[in-house]
């Protein structure tokens, strides 16, 4: 397998600024900044079909397009927040291939004419964000980030901003007001950061992994880039495998790679010999995909791709692939689940603030076995209540997991239930 | 009356360097409030009411602006416990690799509750969310005040020597 | 213009100007959509989700970019599979909302069953039951039988003191951020906010002291829950017991239009007290804010013990007496009336000197009222209009303590794009919201208002400038120094106001008075003295509304010497104390009268309580008097007084009360059924008052004016200077006890800290000076903001600083 983000795997001193030089780093960069118009590059990103990675898999290149320039100075803002369970991936980007992924970011400031970037990373990334601010260094010594750039008017700064342990920071919006030394929580929308985002100036918010694919796609073209994944889902993604599989890991792998290959290929099947139960595709807000073996083949063969996953019932979202086996009950689940968006919640907004308050009342009840089966359909008709009623995404992400649980597990709840 | 007067200098006196590079980032104060607020963690191992009066000074900010964000933030203590914090993670994935007995044997051989602090002042276990080390638990990280590290593929026998270590590095600087 | 914007709620065509928010288009049309988060003062935050409506917008051909009609031609509506909220989307052009769709109201009612997960339910405790909007909510859509269990419920402290004016009850508080928003975003003063986050979201205050700012108590208004409730209030009295009276705050210059309840009980024998102050709406003044010091203060010597009285014999007798002394004196009388006298009262009392050719003074300190009777504020002036072009100029004031309200209202206006323009000799709070600061050395004040004009771009922003107010104070000032200061700015407002905009609205000199109605009395031809010690020896004096005794030994000491003292006030005083005759006033809370604030317009007040017995209105203590003296003057009702008053004071053609009272329709709405929209804040019913007609056609002259030679100072001396605090010891004041903290914060001798150490001095420790041969104790308190070599003396404190004055300061042996 071509590795396009995970280089290190095949070059492990690819962390060393010479090494990444030698193998035509930095090449990309140049050629942008050199030879083309930052409309190319957002061109050439729109052609190539590049989808966001930090969840929502949104087209790169027409996000970038929405940037108004009238107003200015742009910024961007590279979301390194990584903060949903099961998801580990920018974490051995940054790690082991991190001037692929500052050359990204640095490329995305020239295409839509920023000069100045910012990383936010969670607090808990510390190593992360002193290491990155030396290899800054290193490149404003070699010359790629700075004024002057290859010789051009061109300037391009990056800076790393450390969170301090909040999942909400990774909304986007709260992102910016953390940076702007506010409490993290999320901004009403319109208008959008693509018009009104850091300092309130237009801004283009991306994921690690977005961005890290940009050096390929520039020096490759979009057609270059295509010969990964799929029609609509093209290129590699990491695919960050957890939970009960004998070789948890991440897996860089084409979009549309089957469930089966990566767990049973790449991860080694599940572990300890049980079977295969539920997974959740897309981290703690994953809808819970059902495995039985009715339905065992239908999901082992799905591709893993932004269309596939919702053929069964469930999201890619930032491909946070958490499988869990038959010694695991889903009352179980969404109480570990539901303790995390209650821990996490900003409490900006009433449903998502006081929804998962109660709801893991409820499911702490149901879970130590005190409840009844009145509490369960209180409990999804609360996740019910909530969704699509609250100010930002992560109200809804709290309820997939509950609603999916108690539809697609009945027998976990009533087994639970006193009669 | 302003109490200007008596707000501390520690952090300016301490750390002129970092609390001008940390200036230096950002095009609006107010940005510099988290890095100033590590920096006042890494001097007393929790954010002190002097120290969010001395940055809200620095800020232009009230200090009840300051405290905000301490309070939001869970990386930022508003009380003293021990030097070394280890924060397990007990997250789903975690979880479905034993993060939770992980946490409670070492809670025992440790002997103190999730949450309390060694007689000696030196280590607070923490439960905390997803750290994204999903694929290496159990894991902790130990937090000691702005610095971070992560120990991951942990057994509580290897935590333990880490936990002596640590006594050992400490009792070495105190002499 | 903006543009106008036609739609549809719940069937009901409605028309608006572009960028209005669904929820106040609906207010309009008299549809109430609940809301907490939501307040018509602030910015929308969407927080809450109590609004959710439903929305339908015309469905637009991609092609060809035309709405998609329905068979009949009506434009094709499209519905979202959300529910919105009301309180963040502006309208469209043909929308359609619906708040009352099956739909529209689960989505509020499960809003409300959410939030109450975490409320108790101690509504029959809670002072804000009865005027709730959540208790209402919750009873019109019938979440009454709870599906949370109870035990699991969410709980939270009681009592909290966010400072020592209001409490948090913290598991009554619904996070919608009303009270921190207020607090940063309208009162500039950031000092309460949240701390943790989901669920355990709280609110606190980390400023020393805490919940510091002169604002907190409108946090309590704004709050749609009872979470915040004033430390004076808690316990009070039960919403529904509350009976209201309109009246006008009488603290400050600003003149705030208050509401008193009031209810009877049974510690004043089932007669009526005042429970509450609480703002009541008046766009054009205070639109739907008051100060602390309003709140706290501005009623509550109502109930002193201090009051005087006397009953009716004892009453008659002593007028009778008395007026035989001015029947006597004749021209030989000396009137010397104070500032928080009613239009009414003044006019009855210059009536009273006419008749007997005697001299009236105004008691004040402050000079330089003549130019604001010439040049004051122009009829139609508001300054909640002020904004980009215009510009506000401020000298020697400190409004944050002086008039709470005009910092308030100038920080909006500079909000608006107004160039504020700040000129004192030391920092004050509105120099952060304003466009240009200028710091003079005390005594400097005349001579940096001449050459403002001069200035690069701020002599530009003057000139150039719409609409042009300045305002001026005393900060340092005696009479004479703001007489030339006074003069100075209206030569200043003349040079900038030749182009005959001076009888358009907002541009004129507003005079930062002390009381609440010297403007009125100036209008009347009322001036200060001075010298006063020297006018009142040997003649009859009759003192209204003033205490010169107890503000300064030197007059205590002519007093002594006049030939009688008749003094009338409602409290006890030095002056009363020592006065051959004392008749006692009621307080403007027992009675009706109007003041006209330093912006010249006259407002009504109405009596919220019966007046003490034993006590009359001052107008008619004064006409029986006058009866005694043989003269007949209107002492019936101040209605009466009034319709004379506008027939003879030149100032006041074509007031009436009946003018006073007219209502006109102000936005936003507030104060009706639905609590939620605006709070606990009073609807105006009773009128928005009437600005005096402008003199200022009449001709601008141009004078000179004196200029007093600086102090000099020797080494060992500094410079003192008198300035005003919100919180003084001030006769009205003392009486409220909630305010001895904030008093006490500020009663010293303020000295920047180099100086308090060069004299060996430090914070709060106990030092002497000495003034005129008397020498007071003081305690010291340190200001970095304040220059070295000044000393600062907050006025009404105990030490007599009239003018500024060279003195030494001495720490006080232990
Ligand atoms: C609650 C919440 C948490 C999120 N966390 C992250 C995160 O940790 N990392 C990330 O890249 N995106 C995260 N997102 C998505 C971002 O808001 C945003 O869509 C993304 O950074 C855009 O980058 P992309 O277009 O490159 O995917 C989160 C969204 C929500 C609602
Ligand atoms: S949905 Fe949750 S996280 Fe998002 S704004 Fe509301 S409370 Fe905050
Ligand atoms: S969200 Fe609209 S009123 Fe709170």
């Amino acid at each position: 397998m071509t590795h396009i983000l995970f280089r290190h795997r095949d070059i492990p001193d690819i962390k060393n600024i010479a090494v990444y030089q030698q193998h035509a780093g930095f090449a990309a960069l140049k050629k942008a900044v050199t030879s083309l118009q930052p409309k190319q590059i957002v061109d050439e990103v729109k052609a190539s079909g590049l989808r966001g990675r930090g969840g929502a898999g949104f087209p790169t290149g027409v996000k970038w397009s929405f940037l108004p320039d009238t107003i200015w100075p742009h910024y961007v803002v590279c979301n390194a927040d990584e903060s949903e369970p099961g998801t580990f991936k920018d974490r051995e980007i940054m790690e082991s291939n991190p001037y692929q992924f500052l050359e990204g970011v640095a490329i995305a400031c020239f295409a839509v004419g920023a000069s100045e970037g910012y990383i936010y990373l969670r607090g808990e990334f510390y190593p992360i964000a002193r290491h990155l601010d030396a290899c800054i260094a290193e490149m404003e010594k070699a010359g790629y980030l700075g004024d002057n750039l290859f010789g051009t008017q061109v300037s391009i700064r990056i800076k790393t901003h450390l969170g301090a342990g909040a999942y909400i920071c990774g909304e986007e919006t709260a992102l910016l007001e953390s940076i702007e030394g506010k409490r993290g929580q999320p901004r009403l929308r319109p208008p959008f950061p693509a018009v009104v985002g850091l300092y309130g100036k237009p801004t283009v918010i991306n994921n690690v992994e977005t961005l890290s694919n940009l050096p390929y796609i520039v020096e490759h073209g979009a057609a270059g880039y295509r010969q990964f994944g799929s029609e609509k889902s093209p290129g590699t993604k990491i695919f960050s495998l957890s939970g009960n599989v004998n070789k948890p890991g991440n897996y860089e792998l084409p979009l549309g790679t089957t469930f089966r290959e990566l767990i049973f290929t790449h991860g080694g099947g599940i572990s300890d010999g049980h079977s295969l139960r539920a997974i959740m595709p897309a981290g703690a807000s994953s809808s819970i995909i059902r495995v039985d073996e009715e339905t065992f083949d239908k999901v082992m063969d799905t591709p893993m791709d932004y269309e596939n996953v919702q053929n069964v019932g469930s999201l890619l979202g930032s491909a946070s692939v958490i499988v869990i086996d038959d010694t695991h009950t889903m009352d179980w689940v969404i109480n570990k689940t539901i303790e995390f968006f209650k821990h996490e919640s900003c409490g900006k907004c009433t449903p998502c603030r006081d929804g998962n308050y109660w709801m893991l009342q409820l499911t702490e009840r149901i879970h130590a076995g005190h409840a009844s089966a009145g509490d369960v359909k209180l409990l999804d008709s609360v996740a019910a209540q909530m969704y699509g009623k609250c100010l930002c995404a992560l109200g809804d992400f709290s309820t997939m997991a509950v609603r999916t649980a108690i539809e697609r597990f009945p027998e976990d709840f009533e087994k639970k239930v006193k009669a | 009356m302003s109490s200007v007067d008596n707000i501390p200098n520690l952090l300016r006196d301490k750390y002129p360097e970092e609390v001008q590079a940390i200036f230096a980032k950002y095009p609006i104060k107010r940005s510099a409030v988290m890095p100033l607020l590590y920096l006042a963690q890494r001097e007393a191992g929790y954010i002190t009411k002097e120290s969010m009066a001395e940055i809200a000074t620095l800020l232009e900010l009230d200090t009840t602006e300051v405290a905000a964000i301490v309070g939001f933030y869970s990386m930022y203590h508003d009380e003293k416990a021990g030097k070394y914090r280890i924060q397990v993670c007990t997250d789903i994935s975690c979880a479905l690799r034993g993060a939770d007995k992980f946490l409670e044997h070492l809670c025992q051989n440790i002997g103190i509750k999730v949450g309390e602090t060694t007689p000696d002042g030196l280590v607070t276990i923490e439960e905390v969310k997803c750290l994204a080390g999903c694929d290496k638990a159990p894991m902790f990280q130990l937090q000691d005040g702005d610095q971070v590290s992560y120990h991951e593929n942990m057994t509580v026998d290897k935590t333990m020597e880490l936990v002596e270590a640590l006594k050992k590095a400490n009792l070495e600087v105190k002499e | 213009m903006a543009k106008l914007i036609n739609l549809h709620i719940n069937g009901t065509p409605v028309t608006v100007s572009e960028g209005t928010l669904v929820v106040d288009a609906a207010k309009k049309v008299g549809i109430d959509i609940p809301v907490f988060c939501y307040h018509p003062k602030m910015e929308p935050v969407g927080m809450c989700r109590q609004c959710l409506v439903e929305i339908g917008r015309p469905m637009i051909d991609r092609a060809s970019g035309q709405p998609v009609l329905n068979e009949d031609g009506t434009p094709k509506l499209q519905f979202g599979p959300k529910l919105e909220t009301s309180c963040t989307t502006p309208v469209a052009e043909g929308m359609a909302v619906l708040t009352e769709t099956a739909k529209a109201q689960a989505g509020q009612k499960e809003i409300i069953e959410l939030l109450l997960t975490s409320h108790p339910l101690d509504c029959p405790v809670c002072d804000k039951g009865g005027e709730c909007p959540l208790q209402n909510l919750t009873m019109e859509h019938g979440v009454s039988e709870s599906r949370f269990t109870f035990a699991e419920k969410h709980h939270g402290e009681k009592h909290v003191p966010l400072g020592d004016l209001i409490l948090l009850d913290r598991e009554r508080c619904i996070q919608c951020a009303r009270c921190i928003r207020f607090q940063d975003k309208i009162a500039g003063e950031p000092v309460l906010s949240f701390y943790q986050r989901g669920r355990n979201t709280d609110i606190v205050s980390y400023s020393d002291p805490g919940f510091d700012s002169v604002f907190s108590g409108n946090t309590s208004d704004i709050c749609p829950v009872g979470a915040l409730t004033t430390v004076e209030f808690r316990f009070g009295a039960r919403a529904w017991e509350l009976k209201q009276a309109a009246s006008i705050c009488s603290q400050c210059p600003v003149g705030c239009n208050v509401t008193f309840n009031v209810r009877r009980e049974a510690s004043t024998g089932g007669g009526y007290v005042i429970k509450r102050a609480m703002p009541r709406q008046n766009e054009q003044v205070n639109e739907i804010w008051m100060c602390d010091k309003g709140r706290f203060a501005g009623y509550q010597y109502t109930e002193s013990a201090s009051r005087l009285k006397l009953d009716p014999a004892e009453l008659d007798s002593t007028l009778r007496l008395a007026a035989a002394k001015l029947a006597v004196a004749q021209a030989e009388t000396v009137i010397l009336a104070g500032g928080r006298l009613a239009n009414e009262d003044f006019f009855t009392l210059k009536q009273l000197a006419a008749a007997l050719g005697a001299k009236t003074y105004l008691y004040s300190n402050m000079g330089g009222g003549e130019q604001t009777t010439t040049y004051g504020l122009s009829a139609g002036s508001n300054l909640g209009h002020l904004g980009k072009g215009d510009t506000v100029l401020v000298v020697a004031a400190d409004l944050y303590n002086e008039a709470p309200l005009w910092h308030l209202r100038l920080k909006a206006a500079a909000e608006r794009g107004a160039t504020v323009i700040v000129a004192a000799a030391r920092a004050t709070k509105l120099d952060e919201f304003s466009q240009f600061v200028i710091r003079y050395a005390y005594g400097d004040e005349v001579e940096t208002v001449k050459t403002l004009a001069d200035k690069e771009k701020i002599g530009d922003a003057i000139k150039n400038s719409k609409n042009l107010v300045i305002f001026y104070g005393s900060d340092g000032l005696g009479l004479a120094g703001t007489a030339a200061l006074a003069e100075t700015c209206a030569n200043l407002f003349a040079s900038v106001a030749v182009d005959g905009r001076t009888a358009t609205p907002n541009n004129g000199l507003v005079g930062v008075w002390s009381t609440p109605n010297r403007q009125g009395a100036l209008e009347m031809g009322f001036a200060p003295c001075t010298n006063l010690a020297a006018e009142i020896a040997g003649k009859t004096v009759y003192v209204v509304a003033a205490d010169p005794a107890g503000d300064d030994p030197a007059l205590a000491e002519a007093l002594k010497t006049a030939k009688t003292v008749i003094a009338q006030d409602i409290l006890e005083t030095t002056t009363t104390r020592l006065a051959e005759f004392t008749l006692p006033a009621a307080a403007y809370t027992e009675r009706e009268g109007t003041y006209t604030n330093a912006e010249r317009r006259v407002q009504r007040f109405y009596p919220a309580v019966p007046a003490h017995p034993g006590t009359k209105p001052d107008f008619a203590l004064t006409a029986a008097l006058a009866k005694g003296c043989g003269l007949e003057l209107e002492g019936r009702s101040p209605l009466l007084v009034m319709n004379k008053l506008a027939l003879s004071e030149s100032a006041f053609r074509g007031i009436s009360y009946a003018s006073l009272s007219e209502m006109v329709e102000q936005w936003p709405i507030i104060g009706r059924g639905d609590l939620y929209y605006g709070g606990t804040s009073y609807e105006n019913k009773l009128g928005l008052g009437q600005v005096l007609e402008s003199k200022l056609s009449s001709g601008l002259a141009q004078s000179q004016p004196t200029i007093h030679a600086g102090l000099r100072m020797r080494e060992d001396e500094l410079l003192a200077v008198p300035v005003t605090k919100l919180y003084d010891n001030g006769i009205t004041l003392t009486p409220a006890k909630l305010l001895q903290a904030h008093i006490q914060r500020f009663n010293g001798l303020i000295l920047n800290p180099a100086t308090a150490l060069k004299l060996g001095l430090e914070n709060g420790a106990q030092a002497t000076v000495s003034l005129n041969g008397v020498t007071y104790p003081a305690k010291v308190l340190v200001d970095a903001s304040i220059s070295t070599g000044v000393v600062l003396i907050p006025r009404s404190m105990g030490i007599p600083l009239l003018e500024p004055t060279a003195v030494t300061i001495l720490a006080q042996e232990a």
